[in-house]
């Protein structure tokens, strides 16, 4: 049943009007999305369909019953970590992103109420949203998705789809982790900062530069990236320059690459590798430092935190993955889950 | 024989000075003299008083790399040059039978699969092979018209379908993780090249290079048109297959190992031919030479111009381009 527009907009009206006697449970009808956009919400909002994976993980974590589908299949070893009537909803594509563009039937065809994105807000996703929600009149709100925003977008987000209390509780645990890090860390002299390394692909050699969304999490925490002399995204580089970098700290993505680079003679000389500060990020069901860049990234800030001030942080990282992992995923893990996570 | 001489001296001294210079240079400060140091110790067994760092650079990252850009850019010179004969035509490069085509579609299917290191030089070799093995049977089973142009055809249309099958694997990737290593892998580089890479790459280049040197004088007889070729009583069918194979052979090896790069087998047969004109008992030697010290230099600007590394892909098609456009205009007399 397609909403029709102009007679929602004119009950919203009617809503708001009727707001000063009745505010408990009024919707406004139009709410500003994370571009700052002004997005009609519908009064009712059960089927959300995601655009890309960090979406898809920001609905799941606020509301599973209401996300349509998967931009990817979780696989068995993710599905675990999930609620199984959520894991096992279907697979939907990527609408936006990476040069797609939306394919309006298959967005209609799953009956969305609304359709959120995560991300990027710049001009380009901005008129994506816009021309999606032109042709398909469905709602359709783009969220920011920078980890310094991840509070508000949070709020945002309880607001479009009516899930204000559940949304708030989680941008308040991000909200005081992230304050408490911050008071910590800030007072750390600059050249006390460790000096990192992230390291992608097999060999090691793929690496976020400067105000790369991949280093979000090490960035927040204050620490050196090595590689951000150059702005950009991701970039390959040589061993010989990692060599001149000489991190302190490796942080990676790739199991055989943290495996390997500890014996390999090429890299025995860097400092990280001497000290045998090389730490496997975590991820699943979803990568604890980047891949894909969203809430999931909230577990790896005290992971990583812990790692890099190993004195500054003495909480147990059991307990907080427990906690992380009860609160968003809404699962229950058990010491051998909290291990397997660990190992990466 | 003046002109041969001057042009096989002038490439042999520039790729010396290439090698020099590749050794020299890097982001990492080792001096040509620190590695003289580290390989006189590592020949006479004495110690050499450098440090394990500056050992490791030249040993496990700069050697291996230096060595594999001077075996993939000899490779894609000589397999172009040995194209350029067979088809007839200065505009083929070592791909048009569909060579690179293959090794990417291989590659990003074994990054999309999520194999290791291996898994993906691997699949990209044998994609390179099957590729061209696929293209030569059909080319070989229409039997209608000119053989060589039919081939050239073929390889064109399966190098676009292949080109399709990488933009699938493409959309389907990650675009988180898998897409960057797929688009970073086609664009070529040499960066994570190690000694173990080395053994991978030298013994399918060997062979397939010592077999296209071995026929280089039959060459000069297969450029000739089809009959004459015929008449004087040479197997062209045969020795074509076998011109396709080993060039095919080299070409599949150095992208396995270094990704996708373009220009250096359709520029330096031209700078070859160029130099020691267009007997392939010449251009054979000199064109490996050429393109050794070619890539060389272009990898050495790849690693050296900014802390990140710069594709080789895009280095060869911006020199290449411009350097193309000048033998055009200035070398049209040396071709047949």
């Amino acid at each position: 049943m397609p909403i029709d527009r102009r007679g929602f907009l004119e009950t919203a009206a009617l809503a708001l009007l009727s707001q000063a006697t009745t505010p408990a449970f009024a919707r406004d009808a139009h709410i500003a999305d994370g571009a700052g956009r002004r997005v009609g919400v519908p009064a009712k909002v059960q089927r959300v369909l995601p655009a890309g994976p960090p979406a898809a993980i920001l609905l799941y974590t606020a509301a599973p019953d209401v996300l349509i589908g998967w931009t990817r299949t979780p696989r068995p070893d993710e599905k675990a970590y999930l609620l199984p009537d959520a894991a096992d909803k279907p697979e939907v594509g990527r609408i936006t992103g990476r040069g797609n563009t939306a394919n309006l039937e298959v967005v209609l065809s799953h009956k969305p109420d609304m359709i959120i994105d995560a991300g990027s807000t710049t001009q380009t996703y901005v008129e994506l949203a816009d021309r999606v929600q032109a042709q398909t009149n469905i709602p359709y709100a783009l969220l920011d998705g920078k980890f310094d925003a991840i509070v508000a977008t949070y709020r945002t987000l309880g607001q479009l789809i009516d899930r204000e209390e559940r949304c708030n509780k989680l941008a308040t645990w991000c909200e005081q982790t992230m304050r408490t890090l911050r008071s910590r860390i800030d007072p750390i002299a600059a050249d006390k900062r460790p000096r990192v390394y992230y390291a992608r692909g097999p060999r090691g050699l793929e690496t976020g530069l400067a105000g790369s969304i991949n280093v979000e999490t090490i960035d927040f925490l204050g620490a050196t990236n090595v590689a951000r002399g150059a702005p950009g995204g991701l970039a390959q580089v040589s061993l010989e320059q990692v060599l001149v970098w000489n991190p302190e700290v490796i942080v990676t993505l790739d199991k055989a690459f943290a495996e390997s680079v500890l014996n390999d003679p090429a890299w025995a000389s860097v400092d990280a590798v001497k000290a045998r500060r090389v730490y496997l990020s975590p991820r699943l069901p979803f990568g604890w430092v980047d891949s894909p860049p969203s809430v999931n990234r909230m577990a790896g800030l005290w992971w990583l935190a812990k790692l890099l001030y190993p004195t500054l942080f003495p909480e147990d990282i059991g307990a907080l993955t427990r906690e992380f992992y009860a609160l968003f995923y809404q699962v229950n893990l058990s010491d051998a889950d909290v291990a397997k996570i660990m190992s990466g | 024989m003046t002109r041969r001489i001057s042009g096989n001296v002038i490439a042999v001294a520039v790729l010396l000075v290439g090698i020099a210079v590749a050794f020299g240079v890097g982001r990492f400060p080792v001096s040509l003299a620190d590695v003289a140091t580290a390989l006189w110790s590592r020949l006479t067994g004495s110690p050499s008083g450098l440090s394990p760092s500056v050992e490791a650079v030249v040993f496990n990252i700069r050697g291996p790399r230096v060595l594999a850009a001077l075996c993939c850019g000899a490779s894609l010179a000589i397999a172009g040059a040995a194209f350029q004969g067979l088809f007839r035509n200065p505009l083929v490069s070592p791909d048009i039978l569909g060579a690179s085509s293959g090794a990417a579609l291989g590659a990003v299917t074994a990054i999309l699969l999520s194999w290791g290191i291996f898994g993906i030089q691997a699949a990209a070799f044998v994609g390179g092979l099957v590729a061209v093995g696929a293209v030569y049977a059909v080319g070989a089973t229409i039997r209608s018209g000119d053989p060589i142009l039919t081939l050239v055809l073929t390889g064109i249309v399966m190098g676009a379908l292949l080109g399709a099958g990488v933009g699938l694997v493409k959309v389907l990737a990650d675009p988180y993780n898998q897409l960057p290593a797929m688009t970073f892998w086609l664009l070529g580089s040499l960066s994570a090249t190690t000694r173990a890479d080395l053994i991978p790459l030298t013994i399918p280049v060997v062979i397939g290079a010592g077999i296209l040197f071995a026929l280089r004088w039959r060459m000069n007889v297969l450029s000739l048109p089809e009959e004459e070729a015929r008449a004087l009583g040479l197997p062209t069918g045969v020795l074509r297959l076998v011109i396709v194979a080993a060039a095919t052979l080299v070409t599949a090896a150095s992208v396995a190992a270094a990704g996708i790069i373009g220009w250096v087998g359709l520029i330096v047969p031209h700078l070859a031919r160029f130099l020691v004109g267009p007997d392939f008992g010449k251009l054979l030697p000199t064109s490996m030479l050429l393109g050794g010290g070619y890539l060389l230099l272009i990898d050495t600007l790849a690693r050296t111009m900014a802390p990140i590394e710069v594709p080789l892909g895009i280095l060869t098609a911006v020199i290449g381009t411009p350097f193309f456009i000048w033998l055009l205009a200035t070398a049209r007399g040396s071709w047949s």
